[in-house]
């Protein structure tokens, strides 16, 4: 008989905690009558935080969970500094995405319970995915994570747009879930085992196999479509367009931050022998998505289009971190800085989804970037915070934004890739051009904006902009966490 | 050691040429009339009623969806069954787990009316 083991609930309490309250919620939103779903958001809202609260509990703590018997070092799960940050992040976007969510749904008349608890399941998928230290674990958190976006992308259900974003992603990611998993095969063919130490163990010794980089490389493939890298992105301006704006603002941040999360983890724990074949790749992956986002994003004129291949283009910022990672003196820092960006774009961007949110009227109205024109005059506060979050994506001080460039080029010169670095910058001066257009629209045209007046996404907006602007005057704390969370992976 | 599959291998070839020798040569030399009756779709022997796509109420849908879910729920259930005493406790637990996640499911369906045939 297998022992019970309490070490390994230990090892995902908080995801156990968060599962558990989801089914719980699923449940309890059966009795709350129509009239009422603010208590199913504030339920959420609730787990969510109690979640927070256990991940921060085991901060400092290390341990591997779900292991075989008697061979210690393959495990199926594990708790490091790594996840641990992750996963607080993590949360924190669910508790935005239920902040925006709110009113939103309520005002386009798609209020339904089950909103929030297919949120809290995908949050729960992204955890698992932080913590996976097995390629199988790796693809059941993959399934858990997407499986509840594809419903939320379609959840406005008479919207025939939403419907669209609904089935396109849900073919193409399962097209790219077939990926993974012939990827995963391979690795398991070339090596004989799916635990991510003992594929380490296993390539160090042998002579490099083609089968583990092909394996290595589908498994990229699947990832990359995840986190929308260029030539993996055709969905995301159709996806991101037609879902419901809040699950829109949900997805880039928390989809991509499982996506890297993952990406770090596989990679850089299973296969960094490989790193001299997939540092290339990463490279062009990297280069192509700057260039291909920045310049499509220019040619639209449609907000959420145009933040959608804004999402793309810092998708190969944040790539930009992953270049070096088989160079073991560089890739703390670079990662270090890689998650530093992953949360000042977290903050930027719920700021500007959520100013997208609070000026999108029903039918889809209200989405266009001249509807920006005249918001300084009828709404300076909302105007002022919009323009906050232009300069951080655009990469202006006094920003978040700013701060975590420049992290990022100093990780990416110290390992030597300055023609990567020199991309980098002139589409961080390209992408100046769009974010501007908003802000040029918003100040300097006439127009008559519409907004309601809704308490939890101003609040929002306005703790988002606070956010951007304070830490980056002190960065300095935050990043010596991320770079502490990291060194414990290596 | 893959010698000794030749024999297969030669089966599967002779028996693909086989068959299209046989649908060949009757493609070739048969005669063909067609007729009105022997162009209508097959529906073993009757007349066929109405258009060829036929709307089907989504009803079908949904307990067939409910259906594969309680299905597999008791394909889990057999092999838990046949290895009880060796798993003890510790297969009864994990077994509670799982059935309690999909009565959450059940009770959620059942309440939203999924299950009334109406």
């Amino acid at each position: 008989m297998p022992p019970i083991n309490f070490n390994d609930i230990e090892v995902l309490l908080p995801l156990i905690i968060l599962v558990i309250w989801a089914c719980l919620l699923l449940l309890v939103d059966l009795f709350i009558p129509k009239k009422h779903k603010w208590l199913t958001a504030l339920l959420a809202a609730f787990g969510l935080a109690l979640t927070l609260g256990f991940t921060l509990s085991q901060l400092g703590s290390e341990s591997n969970g779900f292991c075989a018997t008697g061979k210690p070092s393959i495990c199926m799960v594990v708790l490091d500094g790594f996840s641990v940050l992750v996963n607080a992040l993590l949360l924190l976007t669910g508790l935005l995405g239920v902040a925006l969510a709110y009113g939103y749904l309520k005002r386009m008349g798609i209020e339904r319970g089950e909103y929030y608890t297919l949120m809290l399941f995908s949050i729960s998928g992204m955890m698992l995915m932080a913590q996976a230290s097995d390629l199988i674990i790796v693809f059941l958190a993959l399934e858990l994570l997407s499986l509840p976006l594809y419903v939320l992308s379609a959840f406005a259900r008479s919207n025939s747009d939403s419907q669209e974003a609904g089935l396109k992603y849900f073919l193409l990611g399962a097209f790219s879930s077939g990926f993974i998993l012939y990827g995963i095969a391979l690795v398991y063919g070339a090596t004989g085992s799916t635990s991510l130490s003992q594929i380490f163990e296993i390539a160090s010794v042998g002579t490099s196999s083609l089968l583990l980089t092909i394996g290595a490389a589908l498994i990229l493939v699947g990832l990359g479509f995840k986190v929308a890298a260029v030539p993996f992105h055709m969905w995301t301006p159709d996806v991101y367009q037609g879902a419901p704006t809040p699950v829109t603002a949900f997805m880039t941040a928390g989809a991509k931050i499982a996506g890297f999360a993952a990406l770090l983890r596989v990679f850089g724990s299973a296969f960094p022998n490989l790193s001299e074949d997939i540092t290339p790749i990463l490279w062009a992956l990297s280069a192509a998505t700057m260039i291909v986002g920045n310049l499509l994003a220019i040619a639209q004129t449609n907000i959420k289009r145009m933040l959608a291949y804004s999402s793309i283009a810092h998708t190969g910022y944040i790539l930009m971190a992953f270049v070096p990672y088989g160079n073991p003196e560089v890739a703390p820092v670079s990662i270090a800085a890689g998650l530093f960006y992953l949360f000042a774009y977290t903050i930027t961007n719920f700021g500007a989804w959520g100013v997208v949110i609070a000026l999108e009227q029903k039918e889809s109205k209200g989405l266009q970037i001249s509807d920006y024109a005249g918001l300084r005059r009828k709404y300076p506060v909302l105007a002022g915070a919009m323009t906050v979050f232009m300069f951080s994506l655009i990469g202006f001080p006094p920003t978040l934004g700013m701060v975590g460039k420049f992290y990022l080029f100093r990780a990416v010169l110290s390992g030597g890739y300055t023609g990567l670095a020199i991309i980098g910058v002139v589409t961080s001066l390209v992408s100046a051009f769009y974010y501007l257009r908003v802000v040029v629209n918003m100040y300097m045209f006439a127009g008559e904006p519409k907004t309601d007046n809704e308490f939890w996404l101003r609040f929002t907006i306005a703790g988002a902009a606070l956010v951007t602007v304070v830490f980056s005057l002190v960065p300095q704390g935050l990043f010596a966490w991320a770079s502490r969370a990291v060194l414990k992976l290596f | 050691m893959l010698l000794e599959y030749l024999a297969i291998a030669v089966l599967i070839v002779l028996a693909t040429v086989v068959a299209l020798i046989a649908i060949g040569l009757g493609g070739l030399f048969g005669p063909k009339k067609k007729t009105v009756n022997k162009s209508m779709p097959y529906e073993s022997g009757m007349m066929p009623i109405g258009p060829g796509t036929r709307r089907m109420p989504v009803r079908y849908y949904l307990i067939g969806v409910l259906f594969i879910l309680f299905d597999i729920e008791v394909v889990f259930f057999l092999p838990w069954a046949i290895v009880f005493r060796q798993l003890g406790w510790f297969g009864l637990i994990e077994m509670v787990v799982f059935v309690a996640i999909l009565l959450v499911g059940y009770v959620y369906a059942w309440k939203k009316g999924a299950l009334e045939w109406e």
